[in-house]
């Protein structure tokens, strides 16, 4: 190609590949026998979902009360981490649906993985509130359906039955927008296959050809789903934010909360799509796909909603204060000086103070250091949630009710065993599908790969030398 | 379905500018191109090969509107009509409440419906055995496909002369 290049433009596919290399890098993973660390973390994430196979199975036998949960602070452990898996989430839909509506390059190195990640953590948000319902083989109550109980339907106008119309359709969009997107590079693996792996992958890939007609549904199919995720992404954290916003407890009902909650959620979205990708691209050698430039672009989010999360936590400090409403300025005084104050500190000084680092350059690219902070992003990201919720019932209307809440051991399983959860269906993903988008890579090689607008760039070629120069490599 | 069998000749070109090129010297010699297939979307390919551009999405606002307009009236109806349930002291129908599952079921009616669309009409479903015409192709190789199965030997070798001509890397016949 011989197109002028801008010299903004960001090297996105280093190593200066071809089409083919492309295919064999980002293959290869689903081919090869698993390497001995894939084994060993699958085998640590699949122990820690038989611990929560058995948490569940004791809270269901048992019954809810064998949580730390109690009458005063009835929302605990369980909320917390239902809201902190569904704004992890939230990347994953960003990257794929927003990025491409601003069509931001970047985000082919990073999206199938992201995707992925929102559907898993959707899954693990999922059985928080499920079995919080305690008689969980009632759960289907939740959704409305001509039945023989009057029919007596559910309330539609309670922030929980939207936030299940919500969820829902956040799972199931994401995942009709995942698997379209998958099913190209499925037929890709498909054609390199033999014997019982190639019989699977034909079903998996629906017989796709790679028709011109084809690609052209299928791009406009994208564009469509990416169009309408974005309003539904925001939407899902939003509705998750009216859960307390539409509430009559002082310090929940605040309307900062839906943009606030959204921007957390892509935050620490953020900071686990950097925890997996560093390592991922470190095990599967995926290093000149998801480049240094690729976690820049990520930290830069990061330091972003980071820096937006901040000034909400502050707005509130001040409009308690300023409302002049002594409830209000109670409950905050009780978040920031109450007995949880270590959870304040703590979520203030990872989610706030932490990513400013990012402002250095230096420190954006290092991937040490984006690890690190990415760990401590989530921890904070999990002290936000339970500083709102548990610290602000702690205190409620009546001193006589006023109770502390710790977790127990089934509580502390089923955090833990979700975990397990995420990462046992992460791996199995790494092994039966491409972790970056194969179609979508190639087809910005020729804009964002190195050989094209990198310092070696070969520029003034006509397109058949290009062509060469590919093939020979 | 019957099985149909096609015999087709196709060229594999190594590089989409080679292959635009070629779609362009096909038009020009007003040959009857079958299909392309390419590992990825060529951009700027759809207008040379004149394909109109995907009305995918005018069935997305249909199926959004069904959407929008199933949830609310359903909401509508239970609230008002089939069990009204007084919530302290507000309005049975009342609207603005009913705002966020509308709007969920916009998105959800869209998405199933155009993705669903999608797959039907490409004809692609699990179970379907992809017709294709070399494996490479999903890796990268771009093709141009002539069906010759009511073909003379001399349209044949014409064709055969339009890859040669438009330097295609190689030329096979499948019957598909």
């Amino acid at each position: 190609m011989s197109h002028p290049v801008a010299a903004v433009r960001h090297v996105l596919i280093e190593g200066n590949k071809s089409y083919h290399n492309i295919t064999e890098d980002l293959c290869s993973p689903t081919e090869k026998t698993p390497s001995r660390e894939w084994i060993v973390a699958f085998a640590l994430s699949a122990a820690f979902l038989g611990l929560y196979v058995f948490a569940i199975t004791w809270t269901v036998w048992k019954g809810i009360g064998e949580w730390g949960a109690n009458r005063t602070i009835n929302w605990a452990w369980d909320i917390t981490n239902f809201v902190w898996w569904i704004g992890i989430g939230h990347a994953g839909t960003l990257i794929s649906a927003i990025l491409l509506l601003f069509r931001q390059r970047w985000r082919t190195g990073v999206n199938r993985a992201a995707e992925a990640m929102t559907i898993f953590a959707v899954i693990c948000a999922g059985q928080f509130p499920i079995f919080h319902m305690g008689r969980v083989w009632l759960a289907f109550f939740i959704f409305p359906f001509p039945n023989s109980r009057g029919p007596l339907w559910t309330n539609f106008n309670s922030p929980l039955l939207w936030d299940v119309f919500a969820i829902s359709t956040y799972f199931s969009v994401s995942l009709l927008f995942w698997y379209t997107g998958l099913v190209p590079d499925l037929a890709t693996v498909r054609d390199r296959a033999t014997g019982f792996r190639r019989k699977m992958y034909e079903t998996f890939s629906f017989g796709w050809t790679g028709s011109a007609k084809h690609w052209q549904r299928w791009e406009a199919l994208s564009l469509v789903l990416a169009g309408i995720s974005t309003p539904l992404v925001l939407s899902v954290h939003t509705i998750v934010s009216f859960d307390f916003a539409t509430s009559v407890i002082p310090g929940w009902h605040t309307t900062i909360f839906p943009p606030y909650f959204v921007a957390g959620a892509i935050f620490s979205g953020f900071a686990m799509v950097q925890t997996l990708m560093v390592i991922t691209r470190k095990v599967l050698k995926l290093e000149q796909y998801i480049t240094v430039n690729h976690i820049e672009s990520m930290n830069k989010v990061i330091v972003l909603t980071g820096t937006i999360v901040g000034v909400a936590y502050l707005t509130e400090l001040f409009i308690s204060w300023y409302s002049g409403y002594i409830y209000e300025q109670f409950a905050f005084y009780n978040r920031v000086f109450g007995i949880y104050w270590w959870s304040y500190f703590g979520m203030m000084f990872c989610n706030v103070v932490a990513p400013q680092v990012f402002w250095s350059r230096k420190i954006r690219r290092s991937i040490w250091w984006t690890f690190f902070l990415s760990i401590i992003i989530n921890v904070g990201m999990w002290f936000e949630r339970f500083v709102i919720i548990a610290t602000t019932l702690a205190r409620d209307f009546l001193p006589s009710s006023w109770s502390y809440y710790s977790p127990t051991w089934v509580e502390i399983s089923i955090f833990t065993g979700t975990i397990g959860l995420f990462f046992f269906c992460y791996l199995i993903f790494c092994r039966v599908a491409p972790v970056v988008a194969i179609a979508e890579v190639k087809a910005i090689l020729k804009v964002a790969g190195d050989q094209y607008i990198g310092p070696d760039a070969k520029h003034g070629h006509s397109h058949s030398d290009a062509s060469k120069e590919a093939v020979k490599h | 379905m019957a099985a149909e069998s096609t015999k087709v000749l196709y060229g594999l070109y190594n590089d989409e500018e080679d292959l635009k090129g070629a779609v362009k010297a096909a038009n020009a010699a007003h040959l009857d191109i079958m299909d392309v297939f390419t590992p990825f979307p060529v951009h700027g390919l759809d207008p040379i090969l004149g394909l109109k551009e995907s009305r995918l999405h005018y069935l997305g606002f249909i199926y959004g509107a069904t959407g929008a307009s199933f949830g609310f009236l359903a909401m509508s109806w239970i609230f008002t009509r089939d069990w009204p349930i007084l919530f302290g002291g507000k309005p049975y129908w009342s609207v603005p409440a009913f705002i966020p599952i509308t709007f969920e079921m916009t998105v959800l009616f869209a998405a199933w419906g155009m993705t669903l669309t999608f797959y039907t009409i490409c004809g692609m479903w699990p179970g379907v055995k992809a017709k294709t015409l070399d494996d490479r192709i999903t890796d990268d190789k771009f093709c141009i496909a002539f069906n010759v199965s009511e073909a003379s030997d001399a349209q044949v070798s014409d064709l055969r002369g339009f890859f040669s001509k438009t330097h295609a890397a190689e030329v096979n016949v499948k019957t598909i």
